[in-house]
C-alpha cells in the first residue's frame, strides 16, 4: 500500500519534535541544520551516512576554491528567458541577491548555477515523466559570476510545483535549485530557493529536513517590489550565506 | 568584524540535476593522451551495496607538483590548463571516472584528491578525501591516525595499476566511507 501524506507528516512531526528537544539543551545553534538522515524522505534510507562525520581541520588546498572566469561562463547565461527562438510560458520573474561568507563579507567572482522546473512544474530532463507540458522556448538551466559585491542575478520564469513519487499525492513546493561556490572549497554548497507563501511548505519532507523554522526559513527568497520591472517581470531577493569551516576561522581571528 | 551570520541550508541535489550542471570535458582535468594522466574511477554504492545511478561527484586537487592551483578555465577546457577541479555523473551503474594527474605534496603529508559527493536521496553534499596509495607518511598522519583503524582504508584509493586509481564510494553500510566535517575546524590564521 502506497503511504499516505497522513503518515509522512505525522513522521515528519515527530522528528521536529525530536529535534527542537535537542536544540533547547544545545550550547549553540547547529551549523548544520539539515538531516541526512530523515526517513519521510524516502530516498535518504539507504543513502545516509550512519556513522558520525569524521571532524577535519582543513589542508591548505581545501582553503581555497576553483577559479571560475569570463571564459567559463557567458554573460547572457544568467538569462533563462532568451535561449530559445521564442519567449518562454509563465512569470518571468527576476531572482537577485549577494552571495557572502559567514562576516556578511561578499564572495566574488564566483560561480552560481541554477536549474529548475518549467512554469508546468516540468523538467527538460528524460527521467522527469510528469506529463505536463514541456516548454519549447525553456531549458530551465543557468549560470552567472557573482558581482564584486557578491551580487547575482537570473531572469527566468516562475517554475510550477510538481508531483513526485515519495508518497501518495507528493508534491514539491517550487523552487530553483541553487549551486554555489565559496572562496574555500569547505563552503560548497547546493541548495533549493523557494517562493513565499508556498502552501505545500508543511507537506514537502525535503524542505521540512531542516527542523529548525528558522534555519528552514532562509530557503525562501521575499518578494522585492523594487527589483520588479515595470510590465516585464516580478522580482524576489535572496541572499546565500555560506558556513563551512570559514565561518570559524573568523572567530579566531576575532579574537585576536 | 561583522556580525557572524547564519548559513543557508543545504538541499538534496534532487533527480534533474543532470541537464545542468555535468557538462562536456567536465572529468577530463588533463586529456587522456597527457603523458602522466591517470584514470581515478570507482562505484558509487548505497546501503545495500546497490549502485547509485544519479550522483554527482567533484574532485578538487593540487598540481603535480604539490601546488594549489588558481586558474580558471574548468567548464571550458583548454586542453592544457590545469585546473585542479572536475565533475561527473555516475553512470547507469553508479560507475564514475575521472582523468588526472596524481598529486604531489611539497611538504610531510600525504597528497590527497578531495571529493565532494552529491544524490538524489542524500540531503547534503558530503566530503572526503581520496589518499594516495604507497605514499610513506599514510602511517603517520596525524588526520588519519585519528581516524578508527578499522575505517582508515575507505579514505585511500586502489592502485589498478600504473595509471587507474580505484576509489568506491560507500553511502552507508559496512563499508561506509568516512566523511568529514569541518564545522568545528579551529585554523589560525596567524600561522
Amino acid at each position: 500500500m502506497t503511504t499516505t501524506q497522513e503518515t509522512i507528516s505525522a513522521e515528519i512531526a515527530a522528528l521536529h519534535e525530536k529535534a527542537a528537544a535537542e536544540r533547547e539543551g544545545a550550547l549553540e545553534p547547529d551549523p548544520e541544520p539539515t538531516r541526512l538522515d530523515f526517513a519521510p524522505y524516502r530516498s535518504s534510507l539507504l543513502r545516509h551516512p550512519t556513522k558520525a562525520l569524521q571532524q577535519a581541520d582543513p589542508e591548505s588546498m581545501e582553503r581555497l576554491a576553483p577559479v571560475f572566469g569570463q571564459q567559463d561562463v557567458g554573460p547572457l547565461e544568467s538569462d533563462l528567458t532568451i535561449q530559445h527562438r521564442g519567449e518562454p510560458i509563465g512569470e518571468r520573474t527576476v531572482v537577485t541577491g549577494r552571495v557572502l561568507d559567514g562576516a556578511g563579507r561578499p564572495v566574488a567572482g564566483q560561480l552560481v548555477e541554477i536549474w529548475q522546473a518549467n512554469a508546468a512544474g516540468r523538467y527538460i530532463h528524460q527521467r522527469d515523466q510528469h506529463p505536463a507540458p514541456l516548454d519549447p522556448n525553456f531549458t530551465g538551466t543557468g549560470r552567472c559570476l557573482t558581482a564584486t559585491d557578491g551580487t547575482y542575478r537570473f531572469t527566468t520564469i516562475k517554475p510550477g510545483p510538481y508531483p513526485w513519487l515519495n508518497h501518495l499525492n507528493a508534491w514539491r513546493p517550487a523552487h530553483i535549485h541553487f549551486s554555489v561556490f565559496g572562496t574555500d572549497f569547505t563552503q560548497r554548497l547546493v541548495t533549493q530557493m523557494y517562493f513565499p507563501g508556498d502552501p505545500l511548505f508543511p507537506f514537502d519532507p525535503i524542505y521540512q529536513a531542516i527542523p529548525d523554522p528558522t534555519a528552514r526559513d532562509r530557503l525562501i527568497a521575499g518578494y522585492d517590489h523594487n527589483v520588479t520591472r515595470p510590465e516585464v517581470s516580478t522580482g524576489y531577493r535572496w541572499d546565500i550565506v555560506l558556513g563551512g569551516a570559514r565561518a570559524t576561522w573568523l572567530e579566531s581571528e576575532d579574537a585576536q | 568584524m561583522t556580525r557572524e551570520r547564519a548559513a543557508t541550508p543545504g538541499q538534496t541535489v534532487g533527480p534533474f540535476f543532470g541537464y545542468a550542471l555535468p557538462y562536456p570535458g567536465g572529468e577530463l582535468l588533463v586529456p587522456k593522451h597527457h603523458p602522466n594522466a591517470v584514470r581515478l574511477h570507482g562505484f558509487v554504492l548505497d546501503g545495500d551495496f546497490e549502485p547509485v545511478p544519479d550522483a554527482l561527484l567533484e574532485i578538487w586537487q593540487a598540481d603535480a607538483d604539490g601546488r594549489p592551483v588558481q586558474r580558471p578555465g574548468s567548464l571550458s577546457r583548454d586542453g592544457y590548463t590545469f585546473t585542479g577541479w572536475g565533475r561527473t555523473g555516475t553512470d547507469s551503474v553508479g560507475h564514475y571516472s575521472f582523468t588526472t594527474l596524481e598529486p604531489a605534496r611539497a611538504d610531510e603529508a600525504p597528497p590527497f584528491i578531495a571529493l565532494t559527493v552529491f544524490a538524489r536521496g542524500l540531503m547534503h553534499r558530503l566530503f572526503t578525501r581520496i589518499y594516495l596509495p604507497d605514499s610513506p607518511s599514510l602511517s603517520t598522519d596525524p588526520f588519519l591516525q585519528s581516524v578508527d583503524a578499522d575505517r582508515r582504508s575507505t579514505l585511500i584509493a586502489a592502485r589498478d595499476d600504473v595509471a587507474s586509481l580505484r576509489f568506491d564510494v560507500h553511502l552507508q553500510g559496512t563499508q561506509e566511507t568516512v566523511f568529514l566535517s569541518f564545522s568545528s575546524a579551529v585554523v589560525n590564521l596567524q600561522q
